[in-house]
Parts: C-alpha cells; sequence; structure tokens
C-alpha cells in the first residue's frame, strides 16, 4: 500500500517533470539573439536537465508534504511540538515574578526601540505597526463577522485623507487664527475615525444581502471608487500628486526635527496599538463578538436566534473601519505626504493576508501577521525581486498545511465548579 | 388538558409559490398551548417550507401566521424578519444541522440567550459590573440549558467536534436559550438510531413538562411522532390532507394513500 503509493508518486513527478520541461523548453531552452537584423536560435541543452531535475524534485516533495498534511494525525494535547512550546511558556504564566519580569522587558524593548535602533529601522517599525492596527482592525470584518472585504484600503484612504484636507482646507486658518499646525493631527485621529466608521456604514447598507464571492466583488469595486474618486477629483484631492507637507504631530507644542518626530510617532503608533489591541480583546468574547462570529458561521441560523443581522452587519463594518481610519492617519503624519497610489487594491490584499497568514479570527495572529508581511520585506531587500513569488507561495503553503494561520483563533473555555442549588458558575480563563 | 386547549399559533391560508411551484396551497392549521403537535408527510411534501414560513426565512405568498395570546388576540407575524420573530417567542432547530460549528457548545447555547442582554459594544470595552454581572448570569443559564439536555460534558468543546446525536441536541438546547413558547423541531432525530431516538423522545417530553414550551415537530421516524404527538396534521403535495389523533392518523385512507400509493 505505502509503496504502491510511493511509486504512483515517482511516476506523477516523472510526468510533471515532462510536462514542465516541454512547456519550459522554448523559454528557457531556446534562445532568440537578434544581431545585425537577423535572428538565429541558439539552443542552451545543459538548461534541459536542470529543468527535469528541478521540476521532479520540486513535485515529489511537494506530493509528499500534501501526503503528510493528509495523513498527520491531531496528536493528543501535550505532545505536539506546538503544545510543547506553549508548555515552555506556561511557566511564565504561571509564574509570576518571570511573567512580570518578561512584560517588564517587552515593554523596555518597545520603548527603548527608536533610541537604539535609528531613524531608518523606526520608520520602518511604524509603517509595521500601522499595518498591525489595519490588520486588526480588518481581522473583525473578516475574521470574526465572515464578511470578505476587498475594499478595506478605501478606509485607510479615507483616514490618511481627512487629516489631508484638514490640513489643506482648514490648516492655513488655523495658523491664521494663531494655534499651531501639530494640533491639528490629534484633532484629526478622532475625526477620521469617525469619518471612516461613517464610510463604513455606508458601504455595508447596500451590501447587506451579500456575501461570498458578491461582497467581494462589491467592496473591491468601492475600494477602487474611492481611489478613482482621489485620483481624478484633482481640485480638491491634489489628484495623483496627492497632499503634501502634512504636519507631523508636534510634541506639547514643540515643533520636532524629523528623527524626533519620527520617535514621537512611534510612540503615539505603539500607544495606538495598544488600545486597538485593548478593544478587539474586550470585544473578542463579548456578547457583540459573539455576535459577530455567529453570523460568520451561519447566517440563517443567526436570525433564527434572534440575532439581528443588519445591525450587525452595521457594526462589523463601522468597527472595522474605524481603525482603518485612525491608521490612515498616522500614515498621513508619517509620510507627511499622501496620494492614492498608497490605497491600491494590493494594499487591501495585503493586510487581507496578514490576517489569513496570521489566523482569521485570531487577534495575535493577525499581529504576527502583519508584522511578518511588512517587516520581512523591509529586511530582505536583496530579495525583493523575488517577494511576490515568495508571498505566493507562503500563501499556498499556509493554505494548505495551515489553514488556521500561524496563530490559529483559541476558544475561551469557561470551568463550572459544582456547588449547590442555587449556585453560580466560576468561571476560569485558560 | 382538554381546558387549556387554546390556540397559540394560528396558520389561515398559507401559500408560498416558488416560480411556478406552488409549494404550500392553502394550508390552515393551528398550535394549541402546551401540546405537542407533529407535521408529517412524504419527501417534498412542502413541511419545511411551512417552517420556513412561519420562522420568516421565507415571506408567504398568501396567508396569515398569527400568534394568539391568552385573550385571543392575534399579531400576524408573516413575513416579519426571522430575529424579530424569534424575539417573540419562536424558535425553530434546522434539518440540517445549523450550529455555529467553530464555536463551542456553550457558546453557540450563549448566542441563544442573546436577547436577554443588552450590553452593546461600549459596555462590552468598559466592561463596567452591570457587563460583568450580565455575562456571569448567561453563562449560568446557558450551562443549565447544557445540564437539562445532558451536554454539559461537553461545554468547552467545538460544536462540530460533537457527536452527531449530541448536535442535534445542542440545536435543541440553542433553541431553548432564546425562551420560546413555541419550538419547531425540523427532523429531529433524523439520522439517529434508535437508542439516540429513544433519548431524544424523552428530551421531548421533558422539555415539554418542565419548561412548559409547546412544540411543532417535523418528522419522518414514525414511532416517535406517535409516541410524543398529540395531534398530527399531514402535508402531501403543499395541501393539508389530514389531521387529528395518532389513531385516527394512523387509519386515515388519505394519508395511505399518500404514503404508499394505491
Amino acid at each position: 500500500m505505502r509503496q504502491n503509493g510511493l511509486k504512483s508518486e515517482i511516476l506523477g513527478s516523472l510526468a510533471q517533470a515532462a510536462w514542465f520541461t516541454v512547456l519550459l523548453f522554448p523559454l528557457i531552452v531556446m534562445k532568440v539573439n537578434v544581431a545585425m537584423s537577423k535572428a538565429t536560435v541558439q539552443f542552451r541543452w545543459s538548461y534541459l536537465p536542470i529543468i527535469a531535475i528541478a521540476s521532479f524534485v520540486l513535485s515529489f516533495v511537494w506530493r509528499r508534504a500534501l501526503e503528510w498534511s493528509s495523513t498527520r494525525v491531531e496528536k493528543p494535547a501535550g505532545s505536539s511540538f506546538s503544545s510543547k512550546i506553549m508548555g515552555r511558556f506556561q511557566i511564565f504564566e504561571s509564574n509570576k515574578t518571570i511573567r512580570l519580569a518578561t512584560v517588564a522587558l517587552f515593554v523596555l524593548c518597545v520603548a527603548v526601540y527608536p533610541f537604539a535602533l535609528g531613524m531608518y529601522h523606526t520608520n520602518i517599525m511604524i509603517t509595521a505597526l500601522i499595518y498591525v492596527m489595519l490588520a486588526l482592525g480588518l481581522n473583525i470584518v473578516v475574521g470574526w463577522g465572515g464578511l470578505l472585504n476587498l475594499g478595506y484600503a478605501a478606509f485607510f484612504a479615507v483616514g490618511a485623507y481627512t487629516y489631508g484636507f484638514l490640513w489643506k482646507f482648514v490648516g492655513p486658518q488655523f495658523v491664521s487664527a494663531g494655534f499651531d499646525t501639530g494640533w491639528l493631527f490629534w484633532i484629526a485621529l478622532p475625526m477620521a475615525g469617525i469619518i471612516a466608521t461613517v464610510f463604513g456604514v455606508l458601504l455595508s447598507l447596500p451590501v447587506l444581502r451579500l456575501r461570498g464571492d458578491y461582497l467581494a466583488i462589491i467592496t473591491l469595486a468601492f475600494g477602487e471608487i474611492v481611489r478613482m474618486v482621489l485620483q481624478n477629483a484633482s481640485d480638491i484631492t491634489g489628484g495623483a500628486t496627492g497632499i503634501s507637507l502634512i504636519p507631523r504631530p508636534w510634541f506639547l507644542g514643540f515643533k520636532l526635527p524629523p528623527k524626533q518626530a519620527a520617535t514621537y510617532i512611534y510612540y503615539i503608533a505603539v500607544i495606538l496599538v495598544v488600545l486597538t489591541v485593548f478593544i478587539v480583546r474586550r470585544l473578542e468574547d463579548s456578547r457583540v463578538g459573539r455576535a459577530l462570529e455567529a453570523m460568520r458561521e451561519d447566517e440563517i441560523a443567526c436570525q433564527s436566534m434572534g440575532i439581528d443581522l443588519v445591525h450587525n452587519k452595521l457594526v462589523t463594518f463601522a468597527l472595522g473601519a474605524f481603525w482603518a481610519g485612525i491608521a490612515g492617519v498616522v500614515l498621513a503624519a508619517q509620510t507627511t505626504y499622501i496620494n492614492p497610489d498608497s490605497f491600491t487594491l494590493w494594499e487591501s490584499v495585503m493586510i487581507l493576508m496578514a490576517v489569513v497568514i496570521g489566523g482569521q479570527g485570531s487577534i495575535p495572529g493577525a499581529i504576527v501577521g502583519a508584522m511578518l508581511l511588512k517587516l520581512l520585506p523591509e529586511y530582505f531587500r536583496p530579495l525583493a525581486q523575488y517577494r511576490m513569488l515568495i508571498y505566493g507561495i507562503a500563501m499556498i503553503v499556509i493554505i494548505i498545511f495551515k489553514p488556521d494561520g500561524l496563530i490559529p483563533r483559541k476558544r475561551k473555555s469557561y470551568y463550572f465548579v459544582k456547588k449547590n442549588s442555587a449556585d453560580s458558575g466560576h468561571e476560569v480563563r485558560v | 388538558m382538554t381546558s387549556e386547549m387554546k390556540p397559540i399559533l394560528e396558520i389561515e391560508d398559507l401559500s408560498m409559490v416558488f416560480g411556478g411551484l406552488r409549494a404550500i396551497d392553502c394550508v390552515s392549521m393551528h398550535i394549541n398551548s402546551g401540546e405537542i403537535a407533529a407535521l408529517i408527510g412524504p419527501n417534498g411534501a412542502g413541511k419545511t417550507t411551512i417552517f420556513n414560513c412561519i420562522t420568516g426565512v421565507y415571506k408567504p405568498t398568501e396567508g396569515t401566521v398569527s400568534i394568539v395570546d391568552s385573550d385571543g388576540g392575534k399579531e400576524k407575524i408573516q413575513g416579519l424578519k426571522p430575529h424579530l420573530i424569534n424575539n417573540k417567542g419562536l424558535a425553530r432547530t434546522f434539518q440540517n444541522i445549523r450550529l455555529f460549528s467553530n464555536m463551542s457548545v456553550l457558546e453557540n447555547v450563549m448566542i441563544g440567550r442573546h436577547n436577554s442582554l443588552k450590553g452593546g459594544i461600549l459596555s462590552a470595552i468598559v466592561r463596567d459590573r452591570r457587563t460583568r454581572e450580565e455575562e456571569q448570569r448567561i453563562l449560568d443559564e446557558s450551562y443549565e440549558i447544557l445540564k437539562k439536555i445532558r451536554l454539559d460534558q461537553f461545554v468547552n468543546e467545538t460544536a462540530r467536534n460533537l457527536p452527531y446525536g449530541a448536535q442535534r441536541r445542542l440545536e435543541i438546547a440553542r433553541a431553548l436559550a432564546t425562551d420560546p413558547f413555541l419550538l419547531l423541531l425540523d427532523e429531529p432525530v433524523a439520522g439517529m438510531n434508535p437508542h439516540e431516538t429513544k433519548e431524544l423522545e424523552e428530551t421531548i417530553n421533558l422539555i415539554r413538562e418542565q419548561e412548559k414550551v409547546t412544540i411543532l415537530l417535523i418528522e419522518h421516524d414514525m414511532s416517535l411522532v406517535m409516541n410524543v404527538s398529540e395531534r398530527i396534521y399531514v402535508l402531501d403535495y403543499g395541501r393539508l390532507i389530514a389531521e387529528g389523533t395518532p389513531l385516527e392518523i394512523k387509519s386515515n385512507r388519505e394519508v395511505i394513500k399518500a404514503y404508499l400509493g394505491e
């Protein structure tokens, strides 16, 4: 049986290698040289075995991996690799001093980061933190609500342009009234959140009846519409050139030089991320969060259990959009320049990838996913030309071998201590 | 028993048309308070369609569905949104199990209790004392329901990992959690073995006696139908062909014809 499987795998891989050799023959082996308006075909036969062997090996490895994945049995709790690691971490959880020390160390690392590593790394980290906010926001929509949103960057744009417009149109009056431009950031922050939320509600109204593919297409269209409007309404938005010289936030009424400003924005971003995490954690196992997840699981059953789907969808889109709006302001403040190119479909896809790679519905997953997707490309610049290839492979591998993501959503466990009749259960968090 | 034979749900001339197909044709029926009624009929007779019309999943083409209160006042509910109908006290289960399969068993039931609390986004974020108490309350209540349906050993289990029979019972538990006065069970024992069927029969009787919930069930398992139900409606090709006690139905020629042919 097993031997048979291996044999058929080898045969399959051989067939695939042969097919690939034929397919790639004109592309790799044949080379057309054009010299003095005469074309000569050069055959590079030495490439032929390379294609054959490489495609055979890749195909075979892939088949083995699939086989391994399908026969892999769920190991009993405690013996799998990840749970062993978690077991190690248990020490951190159970021992209060160790836990406190770890948290303190982490906080210290976060705090000294910009001073230890300089402006370049700080700026990269700010971008990553912005993505963490975006991923956490999209996680509410896609991970919890189950509503595939491919136009998420539109809300990001709404946030950034809120700050941009505020600067462009209100800024001059603001300055002539004797205020510092640095305060605009703090006005823009809540404003962008609210306006993005309004946009979220506006988008959710026409898509209330849609799910799955249709929803994805409509949200995709929405994202592109917002971008096109930003690009073409040049009188207001500055068109493709965007809005520039957006002020960075000032520190207590002092204008900071770029380096210190980056540090300052870094801290603001950190605080906003902490706030985001705090709020989504609170929502996660609350009445609201549960209702969203029920909607993802089964809309008809969810309605039949007395949950208002319309209200639920509005909440989902509004909550998701809010964080994108906030993130947009931070982006505008960091780069001091915004144009529609920052809010393409590709941005939406990247954020979605962060959520899927991290683990749909999982908060630590969204954080890790966003960090990986933003930081790795920065630190592997030499491989930049293979970026798309690597993203693609990573996506395929994760979806096939780890469909729940790197850090799957962990459900809250409840324990009830048996007591007398009129008892109230005792709840413990695991 | 006879003294409290008051209808609580009345269906009058209900019709549902899909394109050219009359899935339900002028069906009138009523459910009495406290009884267990059954709706039977061959496959495709329109039983689940009636359920969907009652619970708001479909908007009936014609006819009315009304809740009758104790004074005889009628409140029409046909065409309302499913969640509003649920809020009025009608809960249902589904023929093809529709659990929130990636959520835990307890959470499934807690969703059923969703409307017994009010906390919104802000209170979830602030998590003030009232919210915490509410949360604790529905935790306890949900656990009680699970205990009653004998699913308490599965509390933290993911719903989709439950054995089949337990999944069916969890659907009932979830529906019960919404505090209904009328429970609509769509083929509760489909695919169950005799032992599980027996267990569910006990559960149904228990729900009726302890919770004072009226039950309307669709079922193909005749032994269950004959054992638990007091009144039976028989549906064939969307039309009501018989109504009566189990004994009457057993000997009804129309019914035998519908099931076995001539």
